[in-house]
């Protein structure tokens, strides 16, 4: 992807979005992009618990954007990956500041200023102005969808939405995929929901409790390279980066979607 | 496992859905509407040549990057 600010979103909750952005954000850090992941979820903010930031941060964005810290004051940066660095979103500040130019505003800064690579927005669940608000911010999108009626149709709204917008390279992460499932017809295929939606794809990622497990940890699992649940955000970002990664096969009966990650890494 | 061929799958059903209601968003219509649009048209079409209402249809559908309205009015004979 060209883009270097990227909006993470759903239309739906709970699909999955911080968790992605963490994962592919800690994972461009560790191929040596400086990135930026900034939560924009204010009032709901979880971006920096996923990360396991939460001890650490001082200032939020709100903070930002009314000028009570610099830019810079507000940036945590990761101590596991040094190039990491997480703007929180504020969790009782009144929102009333969060505005399109001011986001806009930061973005630029991060990219021009502190010569950031990539900055990485994680948007609120919703079509009203907290994504609209973190959209405005971005020339390109990651849009996170689970295989599932509401997901796919919240999912199509936004992606209409982001076009509306002129925001240009949308690409779709298929989260929570679950190979057993599809193997019975009771699941929409990866096919299936690239048909439904007509945008392109960036990654599968399969349904693993090891993937909670790391958040619970507040160690996003891209960052453990032992981590094969964390392998695919770590091919998403080679794939953003412009390499060209194969998806993995889908076979259950070799071990599911994890079997053919396993092979395709060379692992256990 | 054989079951598997006598059942129709349950993603099968869901992707139908989604495409119908997917269809219907995107063209920013109800199928309420689209119910009216038919009955309207099937007036006008009327005045010119007996149409068969009960094989008449009306829909929506994706050609490519775009909505479609489609109809299919069969003359009677």
């Amino acid at each position: 992807m060209n883009a270097k600010a990227i909006v993470v979103t759903s239309g739906k909750g709970g699909v999955g979005k911080t968790t992605s952005t963490a994962n592919v954000g800690a994972a461009l850090a560790r191929l040596g992009e400086k990135v930026a992941v900034i939560d924009t979820d204010v009032g709901l903010r979880n971006l920096d618990v996923v990360m396991g930031l939460e001890g650490r941060v001082v200032y939020d964005l709100i903070d930002v954007f009314e000028g009570r810290c610099k830019l810079r004051q507000a940036l945590i940066r990761d101590k596991r990956v040094d190039t990491l660095h997480l703007i929180a979103a504020s969790q009782t500040k009144d929102k009333s500041s969060l505005s399109e130019s001011r986001m806009q505003e930061t973005v630029r800064l991060l990219l021009e200023e502190e010569g950031f690579d990539r900055v990485l927005i994680d948007s609120p669940a919703g079509i009203e102005s907290g994504f609209q608000t973190a959209a405005s911010g971005a020339d390109g999108a990651l849009v996170v969808v689970n295989p599932e009626v509401s997901s796919v149709r919240d999912a199509d709204r936004i992606i209409g939405l982001l076009e509306a917008r002129d925001v240009r390279e949308v690409r779709l992460i298929i989260n929570r995929l679950r190979p057993e499932m599809v193997k019975r017809g009771d699941m929409l295929e990866v096919d299936d929901v690239l048909e439904i939606l007509g945008v392109k794809l960036i990654g599968i990622v399969p349904e693993d409790e090891r993937i909670l497990v790391s958040t619970n940890l507040g160690s996003p699992a891209s960052l453990d390279d032992t981590n094969r649940a964390g392998g695919e955000f770590r091919n998403i970002a080679r794939r953003l980066k412009g390499e060209d990664i194969p998806y993995p096969v889908l076979d259950p009966q070799s071990g599911g979607l994890l079997g053919g990650l396993r092979r395709l890494f060379g692992g256990r | 496992m054989f079951r598997l061929f006598g059942r129709k799958r349950s993603k099968d059903h869901l992707k139908e859905r989604l495409k119908l209601v997917l269809s219907y968003d995107r063209a920013k219509l109800t199928p309420g509407k689209m119910e009216d649009l038919k009955a309207e048209l099937l007036q006008v079409i009327g005045k010119y040549f007996p149409a068969d209402e009960t094989e008449y249809d009306v829909k929506l559908e994706q050609h490519g990057d775009r909505m479609v309205m489609v109809a299919n009015l069969p003359v009677k004979g």
